[in-house]
């Protein structure tokens, strides 16, 4: 895996590698093996560490030298994505009869853990794409996994999830798009907000209402770019995930076969929820790959940044500062990977469960980075180093995919509703 | 010709660690230490794989010699294409000991074994970066050894090398059986496939002792001491190219 870079160093190898770690802190955040209390492959099979091993190269080679570019010139990078797909990322746990990895949800948590650590923005797209391709292939009849899924498992096309309106956000089960049976098409109208590839994907999974109010009234339905009716809003500038373009998707009398229609009338409320159980846990695995590599950043500039004579790493807050980080790091990724295996076993506590790991996680990594911003001091405020897209990044774990308050609700709910 | 092709890989401390010398000086912590394919090893398996792909060889035979964690580096070619793995167990003093002499003569005997046509090796390991095992290998077994390989071409029974020499390219032609060893510029590692990775689970990986195959691993080698390469001086400036003349008179450098 393009030993040709790792080599080339070591074959020129003169001056120390001390100060090439300095000039080029962007990339050696990538430095693997070193603080083991945190390996995030302790306690996984051998072949999980496989496939860590694969993501964390892909990840380091493939898309860590151009997250600052990626980010800064909003490139939706859609080569490297397809280069992800021709090792199995597409469809991670998808079933392999239609082109699929057919892994665990805790072979995928891992997975987009690593690749995270490479470019979150990037990586949070293709989880998106991932549940959107896992929806069509649990909910789709045989005639719909196989006319979507394999290109989307190879990433020939892309996939968007469309359930949030600019009148639906926490409240989704009272989104208004209407799916209007006329014939044997749904007739579309409505409006969808902050769609992630919205405009640049293929294949648009979208919640509709074609019965009455609530969530029994709404539906599925698949709808590819190029239907007559269905346009784009403008791109919208963000804080952080730039390179996914964001855009509102606008129905207007928009012809939908009922053949793309996933599911039953009326399940698409349940299906779009779980396909969020699944979602959660892969925006909390993004939220883990990222405070993982600002923990070693941290670790790093702290061996190195001396301040009174010492370097800071002598320091006793700094030094409590990244074991609090590093405890909380662990805890997150145990949570997680915990409600993945629960998810992946359908155990009666799986929602509530991932629920938990997207508060919990998405909340202490973000601190996680921040404080690693922090301890960068003036540096970490720089967009020539990469501690700073790390927290503008991740702050949106926070609020889509449900907001951490939402997932408060659904943890009050299962505590106060059992008998 | 048999068609299979022997392919060497090494377990060795992954090149992104930052190496530390025990505090006794008996040699490098490796203890908890992340280890890795070497990354020729790497190169050597996926040119080993593309012959297979391109149907000039049969099978694609990984070997390591080593500890039980050796495994998982067979178990890394094995999902990068390679067909079988072979793991030459030796553990504990004798692993600490085992040199390019010893895993010669064990890669020697199974190439016999296995009537490979082809061994090929990493040029040399980034632990220790002897560039010895692929040239005594050859030596062993009368085969005649194409090193340095940055291109490999296969010609009936014969192979093309084009060699990564000090001078520039060398192009030699020798007979198979024969052993490569390859450069870095011979090819681009593929990146294991999940699906492949999950195949690797159900490839063969047979387990033997350097005494099955009739090697005697003891080393003629004691290692006295390992040291940090010396700290880095503080440099000297001058002001005119008459003192830096001067300064490098008086160090003796000219």
């Amino acid at each position: 895996m393009a030993a040709i870079c790792r080599l080339a160093r070591i074959n020129g190898l003169a001056s120390s590698i001390c100060s090439w770690h300095r000039l080029t802190l962007n990339k050696s955040s990538q430095s693997r093996g070193i603080a083991s209390c945190i390996d995030p492959s302790h306690g996984l099979t051998d072949e999980q560490k496989e496939f860590q091993k694969v993501a964390f190269d892909f990840a380091a080679n493939e898309m860590s030298p151009h997250m600052a570019e990626w980010d800064q010139k909003e490139i939706f990078p859609v080569e490297t994505m397809r280069k992800a797909a021709q090792l199995g990322f597409g469809g991670i746990y998808v079933q392999p009869d239609v082109g699929g990895s057919g892994l665990s949800r805790l072979d995928t948590s891992i997975i987009f853990e690593a690749l995270s650590t490479g470019c979150v923005s990037t990586t949070a797209y293709m989880s998106i794409h991932n549940m959107c391709a896992w929806m069509i292939d649990t909910f789709g009849n045989n005639e719909q996994r196989e006319k979507f899924c394999p290109d989307l498992c190879l990433m020939e096309k892309f996939a968007s999830y469309c359930l949030t309106e600019p009148g639906s956000g926490s409240d989704a089960a009272s989104l208004l798009t209407s799916a209007q049976q006329k014939g044997d098409h749904y007739i579309l109208n409505g409006s969808k907000a902050f769609i992630s590839g919205g405009g640049d994907t293929d294949l648009y999974v979208v919640m509709c209402r074609t019965g009455g109010k609530g969530p029994k009234g709404i539906s599925c339905l698949v709808v590819e770019k190029g239907t007559p009716g269905l346009t784009f809003g403008k791109k919208e500038k963000k804080v952080g995930w730039n390179s996914q373009p964001t855009r509102a998707v606008i129905f207007e009398d928009c012809a939908v076969p009922v053949t793309n229609r996933l599911g039953e009338e009326g399940q698409g409320f349940s299906i779009a929820m779980k396909g969020l159980n699944g979602g959660r846990i892969n925006i909390a695995s993004c939220s883990l790959g990222a405070a993982h590599a600002s923990v070693q950043l941290a670790r790093d500039h702290l061996l190195v940044r001396k301040q009174f004579g010492e370097t800071l790493s002598n320091n006793q807050f700094l030094q409590f500062k990244l074991a609090e980080m590093a405890t909380k790091l662990v805890a997150s990724r145990l949570l997680v990977r915990e409600a993945a295996t629960a998810l992946q076993e359908d155990r009666s506590d799986a929602v509530p469960l991932c629920s938990m790991a997207k508060l919990f996680a998405t909340d202490q990594c973000f601190h996680i980075c921040n404080q690693a911003l922090q301890m960068h001091g003036g540096y970490g405020y720089l967009k020539d180093y990469a501690v700073q897209q790390f927290v503008r990044d991740i702050r949106v774990h926070q609020i889509l995919e449900g907001t951490n308050e939402v997932m408060r609700m659904i943890i009050s709910r299962s505590l106060l509703t059992e008998a | 010709m048999s068609g299979r092709v022997l392919v060497g890989v090494k377990r060795v401390i992954d090149y992104a660690v930052k190496i530390r010398v025990k505090p006794d000086n008996s040699g490098v912590v490796t203890d908890g230490v992340k280890h890795s394919m070497n990354p020729f090893c790497e190169i050597a398996v996926e040119e080993a794989v593309k012959l297979k792909e391109k149907k000039l060889i049969k099978e694609v035979v990984a070997v390591s010699c080593g500890p039980q964690q050796s495994q998982e580096t067979i178990r890394t070619a094995l999902a990068m294409g390679a067909d079988r793995g072979i793991h030459v167990e030796v553990s504990g003093k004798d692993y600490e000991a085992l040199g390019p002499l010893q895993v010669s003569k064990i890669l020697a005997a199974l190439a016999k074994k296995e009537e490979a046509q082809l061994v090929i090796l990493g040029k040399q390991a980034i632990d220790d970066d002897c560039n010895q095992t692929g040239q005594m290998t050859a030596a062993l077994l009368d085969w005649p050894q194409g090193t340095f390989a940055s291109e490999v071409s296969l010609e009936g029974d014969k192979v093309k090398v084009v060699r990564e020499i000090d001078g520039g390219l060398e192009t030699i032609k020798i007979n198979t059986p024969a052993v490569l060893t390859a450069d870095l510029r011979l090819n681009t590692p593929r990146y294991a496939t999940l699906p492949n990775i999950m195949k690797a689970k159900k490839k063969k990986v047979v387990n033997m002792k350097p005494a099955d195959l009739g090697v005697d691993v003891a080393t003629r080698l004691e290692v006295l001491r390992v040291d940090e390469p010396p700290q880095r001086q503080a440099g000297v400036k001058v002001e005119t190219v008459e003192d830096l003349v001067g300064k490098l008179k008086e160090t003796g450098r000219i």
